[in-house]
């Protein structure tokens, strides 16, 4: 069963330094709050997994807090570059910054895999790609029953995940609806989870193509208003575009992303 | 898109160089046409083709938005208005194994940063991998998008940067290296059907599969064309000549790009 407890809490007891830990959120309901709270506890050399690393991952590796990253497309979304990620991988700074790239298909089934117990995913992917042959989480199987040739992945199967959701009840039951990515089967790959909520509430009223994630998958729940922000949570707000767009001038240089670090997430309590 | 400030002047009204690519790209889609659509540049035009003659298109997004009808330019796949219009939204797994990996979209619309002369795409790194002087954002949807539809339509600026052979890395497959090679690796869509910059139109020639300049836009020379290719570029011994934007089309892209959601309307 999930317990409630404070981020704080739930960062402290359940990522440690060295962990792998992904932190889902397709374009919507990003773990913002609890990638702040990686940072400010000061976390080190994790391997850090998303399918779509964008400004709190840039934040988290201009912070040094990574050694690694798995991901299939680092950016941000319709403005441009994430300059962070760039600068660790073009230059070496904080850290140097081992990746793992795959495409999206790729690193879906790594999580889908994980999710199901099972070792490696077959897609139709990758094939005449520079990724192929080039990573070595990516590889080819013949089809047993047709012959055919198809690529496979290996499962990824997390220490922990982290996501954000609208809505959990008391017992820690947890409920997510609009966009909702591959948060499900990051948590279900991984052996604990730490969701953030909008709220918690007294009952979950179950939502149309909402994804209920009971209780007893998730490790600990802490209610966390706003904790996706500038993201958004469908039926709470809106995503913060502008900020999006100013994140550009913020992150290009080392400076000014330092002193926003200190300004809005060293010096701000979790 | 940001709009270059390389007007052109013709009879009709005054036009960027990116006005004209995102409307011959728009004019390429029909009505009632499934089609996965990257962010930036395809999705402005998919969504201005959906607001003029063809209103029944289809729009998916990797986020697993299927059937968006947004009424402002998203900035990101997952906005949320691609979300509250779509017709279904479904998980990022499901978008990639139900949707696209059996082949049942129409049309994948993608952007790159380089393209060679096979039409194969790079987003992943500018100079080796290992150490790049440009790190990009990498393949997302990109390289099963291209694999798997049943056609690709791509957009993209031609310049030196842009238009190069080889590419610094192969991130999605066009013609692969040539005849024969999507066959070979056992893709099943039948590759890009046509490449639509901010001066022309590329299609590859039925054999040879090379790039082949056919369309000029209004004002472009073919010596511009040359000169913005890195390699020697094929060009069709009939060359067309895109029609100039109509009224029509210019205010429903501008009301489009206008609109962009742009700021938090919390």
């Amino acid at each position: 069963m999930a317990e409630i407890v404070s981020l704080r809490d739930a960062v402290a007891e359940l990522v440690a330094d060295g962990d792998t830990v992904a932190m889902e959120g397709f374009s919507h309901l990003i773990p913002h709050a609890a990638g702040h709270e990686l940072i400010r506890q000061g976390r080190r050399h994790l391997t850090l997994v998303r399918l779509t690393p964008d400004l709190v991952f840039d934040q988290l590796i201009g912070m040094g807090v990574a050694d690694k990253l798995v991901f299939s497309w680092g950016g941000n979304p319709g403005v441009g570059s994430l300059h962070r990620f760039r600068d660790a991988i073009e230059n070496g700074w904080p850290t140097p910054l081992k990746i793992e790239e795959h495409s999206h298909a790729g690193l879906t089934n790594r999580f889908v895999a994980g999710a199901s117990g099972l070792p490696f995913a077959i897609l139709r992917a990758y094939a005449g790609t520079g990724l192929a042959g080039r990573v070595a989480s990516i590889k080819s199987v013949q089809c047993p029953f047709t012959g055919e040739t198809l690529a496979a992945v290996p499962a990824i199967n997390p220490d922990v995940a982290i996501i954000h959701a609208q809505q959990a009840d008391a017992h820690g039951n947890v409920q997510m609806w609009g966009i909702t990515g591959v948060q499900k089967e990051a948590v279900l790959a991984s052996s604990r989870s730490i969701v953030t909520v909008e709220e918690i509430v007294e009952r979950i009223e179950l939502r149309p193509g909402g994804v209920v994630l009971p209780s007893w998958v998730i490790t600990a729940v802490a209610q966390v208003p706003g904790g996706a922000r500038p993201s958004y949570a469908s039926g709470y707000y809106e995503r913060d575009n502008t900020f999006y767009s100013e994140w550009e001038g913020i992150s290009r240089s080392r400076d000014t992303f330092i002193a926003w670090m200190q300004r809005n997430v060293l010096g701000v309590g979790a | 898109m940001t709009a270059s400030r390389n007007h052109v002047s013709t009879a009709s009204p005054k036009f960027t160089t990116s006005e004209m690519m995102s409307i011959a790209a728009a004019r390429e889609l029909r009505d009632g046409q499934v089609c996965f659509v990257g962010i930036g540049a395809p999705s402005t035009a998919a969504n201005l083709a959906r607001a003029t003659h063809a209103p029944g298109l289809v729009l998916i997004y990797e986020s697993g938005c299927i059937g968006a009808k947004p009424a402002s330019l998203p900035l990101s796949i997952g906005d949320g208005e691609l979300a509250r219009t779509a017709d279904a939204v479904v998980s990022v797994p499901e978008i990639f194994n139900y949707w696209l990996q059996p082949g049942r979209i129409d049309i994948g619309f993608l952007g790159a940063a380089q393209i060679d002369r096979f039409a194969n795409l790079n987003t992943t790194v500018i100079g080796p991998y290992e150490r790049p002087g440009v790190r990009l954002p990498g393949a997302g949807g990109a390289p099963e998008i291209a694999a798997s539809c049943k056609e690709v339509v791509i957009m993209i600026k031609q310049n030196r940067h842009s238009f190069v052979d080889p590419l610094d890395f192969r991130t999605s497959i066009g013609f692969g290296d040539g005849p024969g090679s999507r066959e070979r690796l056992g893709l099943r869509g039948k590759g890009p059907r046509m490449v639509i910059t901010d001066l022309g139109i590329l299609r590859p020639d039925p054999k040879s599969c090379e790039l082949t300049l056919t369309d000029l836009h209004p004002g472009v020379s073919v010596d511009a064309a040359r000169e913005a290719t890195g390699w020697a570029l094929a060009v069709a011994p009939e060359l067309k000549r895109t029609s100039a934007p109509t009224e029509a089309e210019l205010g429903e892209l501008r009301r489009l790009v206008s609109m962009r959601a742009e700021g938090s309307t919390k």
